[in-house]
């Protein structure tokens, strides 16, 4: 069994708004495991960033509350600690990378700077040295002439190699967790090939585990070992990226399946999930796909359901797994692709 | 294929931002191609290819450097009266990409339906127009209630819709989509793309289908066009392009997508483009040739004789 | 993360029905722009309390002189410079409204014994023996007035030739821009000037130097915006509608400015009060025997060490209500701002 490095139990956040109490996370667990890379997917309003900025504590003072739940990391529960002792882990035992590479970076500031002030501030010691180290990062993460572009500032770079000067300085410390909010959205196809490759490669080298935020399935595909679904502010199904690939369970993961593409579905209607995310504002009573959910029982309106166990590692929180719940078909899309791992592994 | 109609012709357009200035950008160099009426032509390509702003020039929201854009025969830029150009706007619409941007906030959504049915004259009466937007609401799965609402009200997807009630009102034949669901969650895209595929069957709607997504891309577009830099490398429908690439850059654009299949995944080999791998000679002629019928390339002489081989070996 | 061995009812596990209707329904009340800004603004307290006495003001200066019982140019010289004295207040002795004065040896006299007047002069009266009441809100009435000039012509002036500008871009905007560097370039002081030259120093010749430099950086601001906005994909939906460019730039753009403007307006205002007052004290403005805040404290000024009460009054009151006009922008900026909201 592989090490545990970070575990969030019962998470709870809410965001106190204008129109009232917004419950934007509503009782989420995982665990990270030493090197291993974690996707978190979902839709807007699922709460996947919230989750991963509350880990930093970089959500809002004034306006967002950690109700419940803790969130330990080296015997530590960061939700309780200070900002002062917080300051201590960001950067150098957790790190963030953000979504938009235009404005992750200072643009008065030359880019060696910036690679160099973490370094600075978590390690005691000379500039000269510090600098070597910078230099060292740039090459590492694939930019050419290293010497010259030390000294230049982000506008002078492209998006895809700004994107990597962010990883260079979130690795500079050689964090244990990097926390990756949509790194490669912003960017082109043929630059986030390279941005993905670049982050796998890394990984094996330093050892770090991954939490990786996306709505796109095809980069889960790409990058996950293990995979968290989440909805209306919870986590809604977790495995490993082929049990949810190839064995989903939840009703949602079958629908964020079955909407997209594939290389057939030219000439038939993409299957659908009607309606819109909930109103995390007035959360519903039961659970909150229910409204879009075909499959949906009585049940579903009335309570939420608990996480059922599948295997060892994948887990689902529908009550379609109960016991005495009726047998369903799920749609086309999931049972061709039940079928096709089957076949290459020579059933399960 | 049954003989089709010429609804759309671009010839050798061309769009130089800063002409002639040390700072000349090329959006568009020189591309031409025909959109048949009732098809999907989906355009293809990365950020600064030029596909966005070869979408806006054809609707003349940029001016064309050089170059012809037919419309049934008429071209849309060069002098117009106004009346020619609401001609134009009358038969040509588009729909656009960021959800947030797209509505007037400080508009009600029943007004900003009914702007195209305002400025076009086919409402005479104040209950003509509320019943015309009701039905516009309707056909894109919204109700009457939100007629009185504004955007800022509404999710991502339900804005995109209302951008489609808007483009709809005043009954055009041709849409560009400008990447219409590049901002919207994944089983948000499925539903917008679902009904632009029903309005098409409906109301037989041809549409320019602009986006980056290739596999949304494939699904909904009968034949493709991928653009780099500026210009368009190949022409070829859907399944042809998938089947056999032959641009090298459209090989490697199809190598670099992830595709939601893990076992996939960890087998597929990204191939990288290199421009320099045409290595074209001095005054060699490149320009667009039809390899197969139906498939056009960008590609010189010799590439021409090599890519025939490729296919003939398929 | 267990298996809950709990017994449910095997009606339970009936298919639910489910109207996708509903959950394209909207819940929170339709709020339209003004609403949300307005229930903003009520959270700034500073802004709202500078409003309460702006509306006072704003009604004492039409009531104030109906109720005095005197008129502004009426001079009465054996009654002058006496201090304020109000009914019942004067009963009050921290108050500085009971008629006395103290004199160089200190010793506390009532003047209106001293000069045996029974009328009461709330805020006192002037060298010429003139109620300063009456003159006062005499007074904050050409400055109210100057306050609406300035606005109305920000936001015809202003607005128009800015948004046009911005709108339009290239050479039209490059030509009115250099028009509004050299107008910016010219001291307001010079025009007023040379408008004195033509016409008479009053009223005329001050709305004249504001109608020709007041709206510049109301044209600015709106420009900057402009530019930014007729980027956005809904003006460019308007314009493959069809829609003319008169229609665009008030149905579209205008709307969207009127944050901007509003804060702008608001910003104005106290500075051209404040401009009128000051050619008033140097004597380019109004003239005597013409009551204006600035003719006041120009006489107040003379008898600063004698009298502080001339002085006071008009003073207090200028700068009361350039301090409520500028924390009801800062309150108007705050709510309005796009930027700031949740």
């Amino acid at each position: 069994m592989m090490e545990k490095i970070l575990e969030v139990k019962d998470l709870n956040i809410s965001f106190h708004t204008f129109s009232g109490e917004v419950q934007a996370i509503r009782g989420v667990d995982f665990d990270l495991y030493k090197g291993e890379t974690l996707a978190i997917v979902g839709e807007s309003g699922s709460g996947k960033s919230v989750t991963t900025k509350s880990i930093m504590r970089l959500l809002p003072p004034g306006n967002s509350e950690i109700k419940r739940g803790e969130i330990l990391f080296e015997g530590k529960n960061l939700a309780k600690l200070s900002e002062k002792e917080m300051q201590k882990v960001r950067g150098k035992d957790i790190s963030m990378i953000f979504q938009d590479p235009m404005t992750s970076l200072n643009p008065t500031m030359k880019i060696g700077k910036q690679i160099m002030e973490p370094i600075l501030k978590h390690h005691k010691i000379s500039k000269k040295d510090a600098k070597l180290r910078a230099m060292e990062l740039l090459e590492l993460v694939g930019i050419p002439k290293v010497e010259e572009r030390f000294n230049q500032y982000p506008h002078q770079f492209s998006g895809g190699m700004r994107q990597r000067v962010v990883i260079a300085i979130a690795l500079a410390c050689d964090p244990k967790i990097l926390i990756a909010d949509e790194p490669t959205t912003a960017l082109d196809v043929t630059i986030q090939a390279q941005i993905l490759e670049l982050m796998k490669d890394l990984q094996q080298k330093i050892d770090t585990s991954i939490i990786f935020i996306t709505h796109d399935l095809g980069v889960v595909a790409n990058v996950a070992d293990r995979v968290a679904v989440m909805y209306g502010g919870k986590i809604v199904e977790v495995g490993t990226v082929d049990e949810i690939f190839y064995n989903p369970q939840h009703p949602y993961t079958w629908g964020l399946i079955s909407s997209m593409p594939d290389l057939d579905s030219r000439g038939k209607d993409l299957y659908v999930i009607p309606g819109t995310p909930p109103d995390l504002l007035n959360p519903p009573k039961g659970d909150a796909f229910a409204a879009r959910n075909a499959y949906a029982m009585q049940i579903d309106l009335e309570e939420q359901p608990p996480m059922f166990k599948v295997s060892d590692t994948h887990y689902a929180a529908t009550w379609l797994l109960h016991p005495d719940a009726p047998e369903v078909v799920p749609p086309e899309a999931v049972v061709k692709r039940r079928e096709y791992f089957l076949s290459m592994n020579g059933g399960k | 294929m049954a003989e089709k109609k010429v609804l759309l012709d671009v010839k050798n357009l061309k769009q130089y931002f800063n002409q002639g200035k040390s700072n000349e950008v090329k959006a568009i160099d020189d591309v031409s191609f025909q959109i048949y009426e009732g098809e999907t032509l989906g355009l293809v390509g990365e950020s600064g290819c030029g596909k966005s702003t070869t979408g806006r020039t054809i609707i003349r929201l940029y001016e064309a450097t050089d170059g012809e854009v037919l419309f049934r025969g008429k071209n849309v830029h060069g002098k117009k009266t106004k009346a020619e150009m609401l001609e134009f706007n009358h038969k040509m619409q588009m729909i656009f990409q960021d959800p947030y941007a797209s509505l007037n906030p400080r508009m009600k959504i029943s007004d900003i339906i009914a702007e195209g049915i305002d400025i076009h004259g086919l409402a005479k009466t104040k209950t003509e127009r509320l019943e015309q937007v009701y039905k516009l609401l309707e056909t894109v799965g919204l109700s009457k209630e939100h007629a009185n609402r504004y955007p800022h009200e509404f999710s991502g997807g339900q804005r995109q819709r209302i951008g489609i009630a808007r483009a709809l009102a005043v009954q055009p034949d041709f849409i560009i989509a400008d990447e219409p669901i590049s901002a919207l969650d994944v089983s948000i895209q499925a539903q917008v793309v679902n009904l632009m595929k029903k309005l098409q069957e409906e109301k037989g709607l041809t549409y320019l289908f602009i986006a980056h997504d290739l596999s949304m891309v494939k699904y909904i577009s009968d034949r493709i066009g991928v653009m780099y830099f500026g210009k368009l490398v190949e022409l070829t429908t859907s399944e042809e392009l998938y089947e056999n690439p032959l641009h090298p850059y459209t090989k490697s654009l199809l190598s670099a997508i992830p595709q939601p299949d893990p076992i996939s995944e960890r087998t597929r080999r990204r191939v990288a483009y290199n421009p320099s791998v045409h290595n074209y000679a001095e005054g060699e002629e490149v320009k667009m040739r039809e390899v197969k019928p139906g498939h056009f390339v960008l590609c010189s002489e010799k590439e021409f004789h090599q890519y025939q081989q490729q296919l003939n070996n398929n | 993360m267990a298996n809950i061995e709990k017994s449910i009812l095997q009606e339970k596990f009936q298919p639910a029905i489910i109207d996708a209707a509903k959950s394209e329904e909207l819940s929170k009340p339709s709020l339209s722009f003004w609403q949300d800004s307005w229930m903003r603004v009520r959270k700034n307290k500073a802004a709202i309390v500078s409003l309460v006495i702006l509306a006072i003001i704003i009604i004492m200066a039409f009531l104030g002189p109906a109720i005095s019982g005197k008129k502004a140019d009426d001079q009465n010289v054996k009654h002058a410079n006496l201090p304020a004295k109000i009914e019942v207040l004067e009963n009050v002795s921290w108050l500085p409204f009971d008629g006395t004065m103290v004199n160089k040896a200190g010793v506390e006299i009532d003047m209106y014994e001293k000069k045996s007047v029974d009328e009461y002069y709330w805020f006192g009266t002037d060298s010429l023996g003139r109620d300063i009441f009456t003159r006062l809100w005499k007074g904050t009435q050409i400055s109210l007035y100057i306050a609406l000039l300035a606005a109305v012509i920000d936001m015809v002036i202003g607005v128009s030739y800015g948004a046009i500008s911005g709108y339009f871009g290239g050479r039209l905007d490059n030509v009115m821009q250099r028009i509004t560097e050299v107008l910016t370039g010219i001291p307001n002081l010079i025009v007023v000037v040379l408008m004195i030259l033509v016409l008479e120093p009053g009223i005329l010749s001050i709305t004249i130097a504001l109608s020709i430099t007041g709206w510049v950086s109301m044209a600015r601001v709106v420009r900057a915006q402009v530019l930014k906005l007729k980027e956005q994909e809904y003006v460019l939906a308007a314009r493959t509608l069809g829609s003319s460019h008169a229609k665009i730039i008030f149905k579209h753009l205008v709307p969207n400015l009127a944050g901007v403007i509003i804060i702008n307006t608001m910003f104005t205002i106290p500075s051209a009060i404040f401009f009128e007052a000051f050619l008033s004290f140097i004597g380019l403005g109004l003239q005597a025997p013409a009551a204006s805040l600035g003719t006041l404290i120009e006489d107040g000024f003379k008898s600063l060490m004698t009298y502080p009460h001339m002085l006071i009054f008009p003073a207090i009151t200028i700068s009361l209500i350039m301090i409520c006009f500028n924390m009801v922008a800062d309150g108007l900026r705050d709510a309005l701002d796009p930027k700031m909201r949740d």
